[in-house]
């Protein structure tokens, strides 16, 4: 399988602060990437490379190449980052949908980039609720709030709203952090649904989570990543003594 | 510790007293502007001490305020235009009894006054008579008196004509002041809230930190200027430019006044507003640009739709700001007290009205509680503004 993603040499500063260290990894494509490890570790950083998230925060210095099929995304126009992040949708960790109704919170991202074509948005909104399994649940009230969902509706169709522009690639920033066991189970299972036709990269704290969704697992650790493999061999024969006392739960 | 077991609950009663005291002095104020503000209806707008007499034929009974004041300024000269006989008006008062009668006839001390009042109305017979109530009320026989109606609430507000201190009657319509308010505090917000607004988002999303180190200071020191010299700015820059711009006689116009207001309530609108955008979660935003969007869409899509109410809060408390200010308003407007027809002529506030006459109406008179009753009126739309901003905000929460 050829890596979607791939990033070399890549260091990353916040002020004075080291947050990414030498990070060179390939994500490969259409497949499930869990990043572990304990808080503060770096990779939420280092998956907000990959839409350059990073860039909003202020004293960000980014040395190393992250190549996005092949291309290098920081080497582009600023004025293509927007095209860059069409490509590449977010779920972030708490449910943030806008304050709109439900169906123009699915529309936003096709709205923004220009489309008008009532019916295609009409079709995509459908296409992409059902997608993210929420149709069911929402097609009554399509013109009702989002925020009269529940945490874990809410979090669908956030998941709804990434699909609906087509991306290649999808982040997830610990996606079910926030929500209840049976809210999870079906982030969870949508996940495994998503990865035949999207790569995936989610980071999470949840160890059991990490081992049941994802087909590669890389570990971090103060800004290093310390590991990276299948996720059967991370969870089951890790070469490094760290990522075992991870996994483990002797520290973290 | 003893001394504290006797302190704390002194302190404690203190503050208390502190609290009610303040929201007793509030209840005061109210009571007090309403009571002198009420107290103008019902009064006769004749002045005080003196009546109207028309000759026992003449069928007319009943007159009004605006009757009054256009008769005396002969604007009606016929009895036929306000439901009497065909006959032409004749003005009558003290200067045509001195130029009709000689001291002698009129007595010493006045006493024949009554005798030559009915032998002129008796030659007279349209003739409209204006008299100190003393040498006349029982003592006329040709001439009955005029009942004048009352100034009541509607005439109060109806009217549109200010001319609080015009004799015999006077004429208190709160109309021309109302729509002056208004109008300049409609034009001040519509400047001022686009203006607000950018200035809001750029300070809140687009200004990098330093910049808005630098600015918001400035911006609250704008709230921090006395209205006098906001007044003067106006005075000195604003009312030329507008005067040179349009090519007006005069440069104290509404549009002035509105200019100048606006700039007085930008500092409300920006800090208040700013504050509303700063609450947008920033999860929120990165969401929008994470589907793409550029910087200006996530603003104009997101940030501020979230921050709506507050923008509307902020609106509010800015037409508040406007409505209320008296100074500023007093300096630059051109204080005419007609109705508004464009932007481009003086008007007059009611804050600018009471500030301008108060000094000269006479303490306890018709004028005076008629300023009070402007009060109410004034009152009554800013409570309403700020019921509107708890209503706006409480929403947001």
């Amino acid at each position: 399988m050829s890596n979607k993603i791939e990033t070399i040499d890549v260091n990353l500063h916040y002020g004075d602060f080291h947050a990414l260290k030498d990070i060179s990894l390939g994500i490969p494509e259409n497949s499930v990437t869990a990043l572990i490890g304990p808080s503060g570790c770096g990779k939420s950083t280092y998956l907000r490379l990959f839409n350059r998230m990073n860039d909003l925060i202020p004293e960000t210095r980014i040395t190393g190449k992250v190549l996005l099929d092949g291309e290098n995304i920081y080497k582009i126009k600023a004025t293509k980052i927007d095209a860059l992040r069409r490509n590449v949708g977010m779920v972030f960790q708490k449910p943030n949908p806008f304050p709109k109704s439900i169906f123009e919170n699915v529309a936003y991202g096709l709205r923004v980039n220009g489309i008008t074509d009532k019916s295609f948005i009409e079709g995509q909104v459908e296409k992409t609720l059902h997608q993210a399994a929420l149709w069911d649940e929402v097609k009554d009230k399509l013109k009702k709030s989002a925020f009269e969902l529940s945490g874990g509706q809410q979090q669908r169709l956030c998941i709804a709203r990434a699909l609906a522009i087509e991306p290649s690639i999808i982040l997830m920033d610990e996606p079910a952090s926030a929500l209840d066991p049976i809210s999870t189970g079906k982030i969870e299972d949508l996940i495994f649904e998503l990865k035949s036709e999207f790569t995936i990269v989610i980071v999470t704290h949840n160890m059991q989570q990490a081992g049941r969704v994802s087909d590669y697992t890389g570990f971090f650790y103060l800004g290093s990543l310390i590991e990276f493999g299948k996720t059967r061999k991370i969870f089951t024969n890790p070469s490094k003594q760290e990522t075992e006392n991870y996994i483990s739960g002797r520290f973290g | 510790m003893r001394l504290r077991k006797i302190t704390e609950p002194v302190f404690e009663r203190l503050i208390k007293i502190c609290g009610y005291s303040s929201g007793f002095i509030v209840l005061l104020i109210v009571i007090f502007l309403f009571k002198e503000g009420i107290s103008f209806f019902n009064l006769s707008p004749v002045d005080e001490g003196s009546t109207l007499w028309v000759h026992n034929s003449n069928p007319v009974k009943e007159l009004d305020a605006a009757q009054i004041k256009d008769i005396f300024d002969q604007k009606i000269d016929n009895w036929k235009a306000i439901g009497g006989n065909d006959q032409p008006i004749e003005l009558f008062t003290l200067d045509e009894l001195g130029e009709a009668f000689t001291a002698e006839q009129l007595g010493p001390k006045f006493e024949y006054l009554p005798k030559c009042i009915d032998s002129y109305m008796d030659s007279l017979p349209g003739a409209i008579g204006f008299f100190p109530e003393k040498q006349t009320v029982g003592l006329l026989k040709s001439a009955k008196e005029v009942e004048v109606d009352k100034v009541s609430f509607s005439t109060f507000i109806s009217d549109t004509e200010w001319f609080p201190t015009s004799r015999p009657a006077a004429r208190m319509g709160i109309m021309p002041l109302l729509l002056g308010t208004l109008l300049v505090s409609f034009f001040a917000i519509l400047f001022a809230l686009p203006l607000g607004l950018a200035a809001s988002i750029y300070l809140a999303e687009i200004a990098d930190d330093r910049v808005r180190k630098i600015l918001k200071p400035i911006i609250e020191l704008l709230a921090g200027i006395p209205s006098v010299v906001y007044g003067f700015f106006g005075l000195v820059v604003i009312v030329p430019f507008v005067q040179n711009t349009f090519n007006l006689p005069v440069g104290e116009t509404a549009l002035a006044g509105s200019i100048v207001l606006a700039i007085m309530a930008l500092p409300t609108i920006i800090t208040v507003s700013e504050d509303a955008l700063r609450t947008t979660p920033r999860a929120m935003k990165e969401a929008s640009l994470a589907l793409g969007a550029s910087q200006w869409q996530t603003i104009r899509k997101v940030i501020v739709p979230y921050a709506a109410s507050g923008i509307t809060a902020a609106a509010i408390l800015g037409i508040g700001r406007a409505i209320g200010e008296t100074m500023a308003a007093l300096m630059v407007t051109g204080n005419s007290a007609i109705m508004p027809h464009s932007l481009l002529q003086p008007v007059r506030t009611i804050p600018a009205t009471i500030a301008a006459e108060l000094g000269e109406a006479p303490f306890g008179g018709l004028h005076f509680k008629a300023l009070f009753a402007l009060g109410c009126i004034l009152f009554i739309i800013t409570l309403i503004i700020n019921l509107l901003v708890e209503r706006v905000s409480a929403k947001r929460r």
